[in-house]
């Protein structure tokens, strides 16, 4: 069963700058696996160390998430196209540090000598 | 790795970035940037036969921060958004070449979160937006590796191409 992979621009400069690789499979989890042989250097920006697909990475067959059918065992007939969509995410600080840093603001108003650690408050900033 | 290519973006758009980071605030906002790869002669090296890689920016796509459990300091445009910011960028010739996204009272700095969940070869315009007055506009693009992420300079050109 040959399954077209389509690869989007990003990562191209990992697999001999092509768009699309063809490969026989029966699964999604197959053809990725091919893939990811094929062109090693793809790997890492789909995967984690841990072989999971990255939480950011979508993966369809002919418009369908696999996330609701079979995820990585989902089965590929002759003919399917599977294409690799980012979601893209991000953000400032991680939310743990943002409380800690809203709190030193806190702390600074309030302190006659808060002023001395602008340099300590610049690393928390960090 | 080689030096990364300058980014050119118009001052207008590079506002209109600045512009919806201050209508969010004090959430983040994020768009996707349209544009394309080219090599150019800059009037320095002329006749000299040198081209210099650059990444235009020719049109901006605003989406809107899909996180409500978290906005103010955290993102996420859906695989949908993404697939809509191509049809976008396709429908002109152009390509969705990067992302923009703002940190509400935090310097223009990509964080470890923002690394963990980017791809190489995107630019990743960041805008600093303090007290509701947009600051400091940076880009990024994350190392072949994953490792960290390597600043791209920013060059504000009425015209991007030469």
């Amino acid at each position: 069963m040959t399954v077209k992979v389509m690869i989007p621009s990003p990562l191209r400069p990992y697999a001999g700058k092509r768009d699309s690789a063809e490969f026989s499979a029966r699964t999604v989890g197959e053809a990725l696996g091919h893939l990811t042989t094929e062109f090693a250097e793809l790997r890492k920006h789909l995967f984690t160390e841990e072989g999971k697909l990255r939480s950011f990475v979508n993966v369809y067959v002919n418009d369908e998430d696999i996330r609701y059918l079979a995820k990585e065992n989902t089965p590929t007939k002759d003919g399917d196209t599977i294409s690799i969509i980012p979601s893209i995410a991000g953000g400032c600080i991680q939310r743990r540090r943002l409380e800690l840093w809203q709190g030193w603001d806190k702390v600074r108003e309030e302190s006659p000598i808060a002023n001395l650690s602008s340099e300590s408050n610049q690393n928390l900033k960090e | 790795m080689a030096a990364a290519a300058a980014l050119w973006i118009s001052g207008h758009l590079a506002e209109k970035i600045r512009a919806h980071g201050a209508e969010t605030y004090p959430h983040e906002c994020c768009g996707a940037l349209l544009g394309r790869d080219s090599s150019v002669v800059l009037e320095s090296d002329r006749g000299k036969g040198a081209v210099t890689p650059v990444r235009e920016i020719l049109q901006l796509f605003p989406l809107v921060n899909r996180r409500d459990d978290s906005p103010r300091n955290r993102f996420s445009m859906t695989a949908e958004d993404v697939g809509a910011a191509e049809k976008a960028a396709g429908e002109q010739g152009l390509e969705v070449v990067g992302w923009y996204h703002s940190h509400p009272d935090h310097p223009a700095r990509p964080s470890e979160y923002d690394r963990d969940h980017a791809w190489p070869w995107y630019s990743y315009i960041i805008v600093s937006v303090q007290n509701g007055a947009p600051q400091d506009m940076t880009s990024w693009r994350l190392t072949d590796d994953r490792g960290e992420f390597s600043a791209e300079g920013i060059e504000i050109r009425h015209r991007a191409a030469v």
